[in-house]
């Protein structure tokens, strides 16, 4: 071969130089578990069906949200959304309107007609879940994906449980909540409406049930004592909202009087609003800082005319009239009272003092322990009695839809687990996406959308939804604000910051890999990478 | 620079790349098919900036002339990194002469291609700020006096790096080099003096002049674009933090060109004729401490006592280029 004049090797590459040698440290790709998805009580993968609806994929993102919670229309208006109080992006402007983008793509699932996927295989196993609340139906859905013949059996005439008889329909219309449950029957799923169980041994034997999952709840309106001449007008909170559910509207009178310091109080005295009341007056012993409501829906009470008298309590109620004691706080901050009365107009006393678990049931059932008005679970929702489960109201610890759902799903995967003769046991959780993981220069600066509230006067005389719902364009700019903490959303910049081209493109869905063979280990993706999805670490020796 | 047409609020257009824009509208950087044009296997140090600017430049312009592109490199790191005979990394035509004299070897290349008629063949320059601002700065000021057909590119590490850190026309004020000591009254490089090549390329009112930063490709790349669109002389002088001369963690290089637009340290611009036509606005501003505390150049400034008269004069330079291409306020045009 003729070289040119004073050449006498040939061209070589310099990719026969293996600069990947010189590393100390090599990163590596994580996926880390964002706030969002920690605090779901429902275990829900937020940050997952966010990203699919940031593409406007919209199928894709109900499906992988109800591959956890196949409530989704209805967990979009009632749930308390802990995951933006949690999220991220709180920190850099507001938090992304996860509950918002929920509701949109629940009610786009209604909309559209979308289906579960069919069950694949049956298992021939067949389990008992007695009540349609939050915690039975969730329970029921999961475990029929499994593949496990389900049968639900419910008191009432129809399924939801307190999302029905107590939630009121301004804040969750029944339609919705209807196509929500129907889609859980249509998987399979037999739900047996007027069906009270009194001995859950003997239907588990006559009816050849594998296991039984109970999720009854708590129904029975808490009572306090107040001396009253005529009790007549002294009714609860669970009973007034069940009322609403049947052809005979509660008669309340002018003047209704709600005692209780909690949403149920708030959901009662707006409900009283609707139905004609001129006042309605919620009267709670401690301060309003103290309620234990929800601030936004106490907010929205006020607007609507509810009026609130806090550190008073009940000391009697007689005919039309009520005398109210007011309190005081100690310096530990618990009321006292003063000595000081006050009477007050009050056609009718609704006491929201909470509920207690109906005890009738679970005490026929043998070995079964409990503890406090509450049935004892271990940390997979057993109860002390082999092969029934229990969640949601009944077992205590926090009281709402998302928690009761959360049950549900865990109590199915351990009784499939305990059908098979094993022990379920959670996977360990992912390291967390903290906000110091993340590089927030690049998320471009977006408010929060505020979702559209019915005007006042519709809100004080019908029951028509209050909260709307976020059109198309804003539940994708709304999805288009996640961070995506902790899991990669391709957006290229490792393979771009790389002076070494050491980070391999591997395609649309398929994320980056390192080529190890010329990373040398400077720590730029990992330090530029926005949402904290590579991890440095020590070179293995 | 920064803005684009199309609003995605996650990331928008910050990031390399973003998978919910059109294929056209993204960076030639999150594209699989680009060309590398630096390929691996270069010496450069770990997190080195100018090997990642170059490569992002280049990049772009091979993409900008469908792939007709030839490169001349001044002696410096980019040079001898990427080339110890027989091997190299570039996946280009690319020739190396002389320390002072890369851009008069673009021209002779481009004039030799205008002869044979080879038009479609563009051609780059590119060298470090040594090679720019001082010894081939002769070379470059007539390149832009005869307004050639060619696209110098200064890698700007603010010193003589490849040979340990020396001094140069681009060296800050009060920065520490192996040749402006942390010593006498006036401890690191003077106040007063160096050149700011930038405003030179302008004065010679050549068609298009840019400063950029490895801190956002985008910016860069949309310059280096435009730059191929035109011919003559132009010039883009492109921020490349340098690890080792700087005393900067090799993970910081980023962080640190983005720290010297957002304090006003090192101005983001565009001019066409000699004329500013527009500029980086400042997103999240910082006093310059932010972006002196990381590097060790500067260390004498906070121990064993705080320079604060000198880190005043340096953030009175930061503002001063803030008022002068009005950085923080408006919106970027482009
Ligand atoms: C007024 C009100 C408003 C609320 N608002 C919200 C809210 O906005 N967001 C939120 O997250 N939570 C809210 N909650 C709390 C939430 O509704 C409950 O935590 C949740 O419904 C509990 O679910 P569960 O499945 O355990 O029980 P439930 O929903 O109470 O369901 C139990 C079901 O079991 C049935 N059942 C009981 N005994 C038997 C039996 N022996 N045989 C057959 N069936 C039986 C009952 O009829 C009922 O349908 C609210 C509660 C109330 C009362
Ligand atoms: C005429 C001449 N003088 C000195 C040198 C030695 N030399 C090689 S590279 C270099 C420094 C280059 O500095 P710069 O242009 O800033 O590039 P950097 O290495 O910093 O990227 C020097 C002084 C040389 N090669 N030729
Ligand atoms: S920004 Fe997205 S991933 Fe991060 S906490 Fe909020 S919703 Fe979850
Ligand atoms: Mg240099």
């Amino acid at each position: 071969m003729t070289k040119p004049y004073a050449i006498t090797l040939d061209v070589g590459s310099s990719l026969a130089n293996l600069t990947g040698s010189w590393r100390t440290q090599r990163p590596v790709y994580v996926d880390r578990l964002p706030p969002c998805n920690a605090t779901c009580p429902a275990g829900e993968n937020i940050q997952q069906w966010l990203f699919h609806a940031e593409e406007g994929n919209y199928e894709a993102a109900w499906r992988v949200l109800v591959a956890d919670n196949p409530l989704a229309a209805t967990m979009g208006r009632v749930c308390y959304h802990p995951c933006e109080k949690a999220c991220n992006r709180g920190e850099l402007d507001e938090s992304v309107g996860i509950n918002a983008v929920e509701r949109f793509l629940g009610d786009e699932a209604n909309r559209q007609g979308w289906q579960f996927d069919p069950v694949e295989q049956d298992t021939g196993r067949r389990i008992l879940v007695v009540g349609s609340g939050p915690a039975g139906v969730s329970a029921a859905y999961h475990l029929r994906r499994m593949g496990h013949a389900v049968v639900i059996c419910e008191a009432e005439d129809s399924a939801g449980g307190m999302m029905r008889y107590g939630i009121p329909q301004y804040r969750l219309p029944r339609d919705t909540l209807d196509a929500d449950i129907r889609r859980i029957v249509d998987m399979g799923v037999e739900l047996r409406l007027g069906e009270r169980v009194d001995d859950v041994d003997a239907l588990m034997r006559d009816q050849g049930f594998d296991a039984c999952f109970l999720g009854v709840g708590s129904q029975i309106g808490k009572r306090a004592y107040i001396p009253a001449g005529d009790a007549r007008h002294i009714t609860d909170a669970v009973s007034v909202l069940h009322q609403m559910e049947s052809t005979q509207r509660p008669l309340l009178g002018r003047r209704v009087v709600v005692y209780g310091g909690g949403n149920t109080a708030v959901d009662v005295a707006r409900t009283a609003r609707r139905l004609g009341a001129e006042e309605s007056i919620i009267v709670y012993r401690r301060t309003r800082e103290k309620m234990p409501a929800h601030a936004h829906e106490v907010e929205e009470a006020l607007e609507e005319g509810v009026k609130l008298k806090w550190l008073s309590t009940i000391a009697e109620a007689d005919g039309d009239t009520i005398t109210v004691e007011k309190m005081a706080l100690d310096e530990n901050g618990f009321p006292q009272p003063t000595g000081e009365l006050e009477t007050m107009p009050a056609d009718s006393v609704v006491l929201a003092l909470g509920q207690d678990v109906d005890l009738d049931l679970l005490s026929g059932i043998d070995g079964m322990q409990i503890d406090g008005g509450a049935v004892v679970v271990d940390p997979v929702q057993m109860t002390t009695r082999p092969g029934i489960f229990a969640g949601g109201d009944m077992v205590g610890g926090e009281k709402t839809v998302t928690v009761a759902i959360g049950h549900g799903k865990k109590a199915a995967r351990a009784i499939d687990a305990w059908l098979r003769g094993e022990t379920y046991h959670a996977p360990p959780k992912h390291e967390q996406a903290t906000y110091d993981r993340l590089n927030t220069w690049y998320y471009s600066d977006a408010p929060k959308t505020i979702r559209p509230v019915l005007d006042i006067i519709r809100r004080q005389s019908t029951f028509d939804e209050v909260v709307g719902s976020l059109d198309e364009a804003n539940a994708l700019y709304e999805a288009r604000r996640c961070m995506s903490c902790g899991n990669c959303f391709e957006c290229d910049t490792c393979y771009g910051v790389c002076p070494d081209n050491a980070v391999n493109k591997l395609g649309p869905g398929k994320r980056f890999s390192f080529n190890y063979d010329y990373c040398k280990g400077c720590g730029l993706c990992v330090a530029e990478c926005p949402c904290g999805a590579i991890r440095m670490e020590h070179e293995p020796d | 620079m920064r803005s684009s047409h199309v609003k995605f609020y996650q990331t928008g257009t910050f990031t390399v790349g973003n998978r919910l824009l059109n294929d056209s509208d993204r960076s030639v950087q999150s594209t699989m098919e680009r060309t590398n044009s630096l390929n691996s296997g270069h010496r450069a140090c770990q997190g080195c900036g100018e090997a990642l600017g170059a490569r992002y430049a280049i990049d772009a312009a091979m993409r900008a002339t469908d792939n007709q592109l030839i490169a001349a490199n001044a002696t410096g790191c980019l040079e001898v990194f990427s080339t110890p005979y027989p091997e190299t990394s570039w996946q280009i035509p690319w020739i190396h002469s002389l320390f002072g004299n890369a851009a008069a070897v673009a021209t002779g290349i481009a004039v030799a291609l205008r002869v044979k008629g080879r038009t479609g063949t563009r051609v780059v320059a590119q060298g470090g700020d040594g090679g720019t601002t001082d010894i081939g700065f002769g070379c470059l000021s007539g390149m832009f006096e005869r307004n050639d057909d060619v696209l110098y590119i200064c890698y700007d590490n603010e010193a003589y790096m490849n040979t340990g850190v020396q001094r140069s026309s681009a060296t800050p004020p009060a920065a520490r080099t192996a040749t402006t000591q942390v010593v006498g009254p006036q401890p690191g490089n003077v106040f007063g003096q160096g050149k700011n090549v930038p405003r030179i390329a302008m004065a010679h009112e050549i068609p298009y002049v840019a400063t950029a930063t490895v801190a956002d490709v985008r910016d860069l790349e949309a310059k280096v674009t435009k730059a191929m669109s035109i011919h003559g002389a132009r010039y883009i002088h492109v921020l490349v933090p340098c690890p080792l001369g700087w005393g900067a963690a090799p993970h910081d290089t980023v962080k640190l060109a983005r720290l010297a637009t957002e304090s006003g340290l090192f101005p983001v611009f565009e001019a066409e004729h000699g004329e500013v036509t527009d500029r980086s606005t400042i997103r999240r501003q910082v006093a310059v401490e932010e972006y002196l505390k990381p590097q060790r150049r500067f260390a004498h400034l906070f121990k064993p006592t705080l320079q604060s008269e000198v880190i005043a004069r340096l953030q009175a330079q930061a503002d001063r280029n803030i008022r002068r291409y009005n950085l923080l306020s408006g919106e970027t045009h482009r």
